[in-house]
């Protein structure tokens, strides 16, 4: 059985002349659904931009509230799990399965750590009533619409950064499991790689949310 | 056969690209708390692209991919600029003229 997957992943496909074409395949493939996903997160972030230009003052006293501190070390997090997600790769380029499964165990953890931030984050947002819906109040502005669209956004795309996040643990622990029955070698470890690609992305679409959200509007008044 | 061999980098260029991205986060946080008026947006957002260049170049191997991938990339990157900037031409200037009967 063992044999028999090992056999079908190193085989090169008809379609393809040599083994890097192939990996080059993937790797071109992987980055237009990247880029579908560019377009995806693009309108949310073009959606917060254009808002935030009609009501600047609301979304900057909303922005306010959001824990900086908070999500600066979430960032840390996500930076030290492309770190260790970059070493499950370069193990992979070397074939070591034991440092492969090290540092994808650490990257899962790291992103368990995130989810965990956030969820505390949002437990927070619950706690002050900053979740939009009928019991929304934010302090010191009479313009709660406004203010709950700002909020709206905020959960809208910190949501949909964490459905991506919990996807990536999936592929992580499915790869790590693929590593661990030895299906990756030095001449085959192309979903580490693919899967690599797509942490990483996850990691810069947070690279942006955090200054954009937490940081940009934080000179003024408390409201 | 191909020649092409899979390039490897150091763990010493994942540990500096690493460190640099903290410290880009350090700095962000920091300079957030300074008052530089329309500016924050400006350094705020210059700090991020040189973020995402990092780990881009360095974590996602742009820089060893071939050169159809980094096309792929620069149109990808092109199409959300066509979104942003068209759309926002549209919603910053909506009020500069007024509309007769409005």
């Amino acid at each position: 059985m063992a044999s028999e997957v090992h056999v079908e992943t190193l085989a090169v496909r008809e379609q393809f002349d040599t083994a890097s074409q192939q990996k080059n395949a993937s790797t071109l493939g992987m980055w237009v659904f990247l880029i579908t996903e560019i377009m995806f997160f693009g309108g949310m972030f073009l959606a917060y931009t254009a808002y935030r230009s009609w009501y600047p003052n609301v979304f900057g006293a909303a922005s306010r509230t959001l824990n900086a501190t908070i999500g600066a070390i979430n960032t840390a997090v996500l930076l030290c799990s492309s770190y260790t997600m970059v070493l499950a790769v370069r193990a992979g380029q070397l074939g070591r399965r034991k440092t492969i499964m090290l540092f994808l165990v650490l990257t899962i953890i790291l992103g368990f750590v995130f989810l965990g931030i956030k969820g505390y984050e949002w437990w927070e947002k619950f706690e002050e009533h900053h979740v939009p819906g009928a019991s929304f109040h934010l302090e010191g502005t009479p313009l709660q619409g406004q203010a709950q669209l700002f909020f709206s956004l905020y959960f809208a795309m910190t949501g949909l950064h964490a459905l991506h996040m919990v996807v990536g643990v999936g592929i992580m622990s499915y790869l790590l499991y693929q590593t661990y029955v030895g299906k990756y070698t030095a001449e085959y470890y192309t979903p580490i790689d693919v899967g690599g690609l797509y942490w990483h992305f996850v990691d810069i679409i947070w690279i942006y949310l955090f200054p954009l959200l937490y940081l940009i509007d934080r000179h003024g008044p408390k409201p | 056969m191909s020649e092409r061999t899979e390039h490897v980098d150091s763990v010493a260029t994942y540990t500096i690209v690493w460190v640099s991205l903290l410290i880009a986060t350090a700095v962000t946080s920091a300079v957030a708390f300074i008052d530089l008026g329309p500016f924050s947006v400006v350094v705020a957002l210059a700090i991020a692209v040189l973020k995402m260049l990092l780990v881009a170049l360095f974590f996602m191997h742009v820089r060893h991919s071939t050169k159809l991938t980094r096309l792929v990339v620069m149109g990808g990157l092109m199409w959300l600029g066509i979104l942003i900037t068209l759309s926002m031409a549209d919603f910053i200037t909506r009020g500069w003229i007024g509309v007769p009967g409005k």
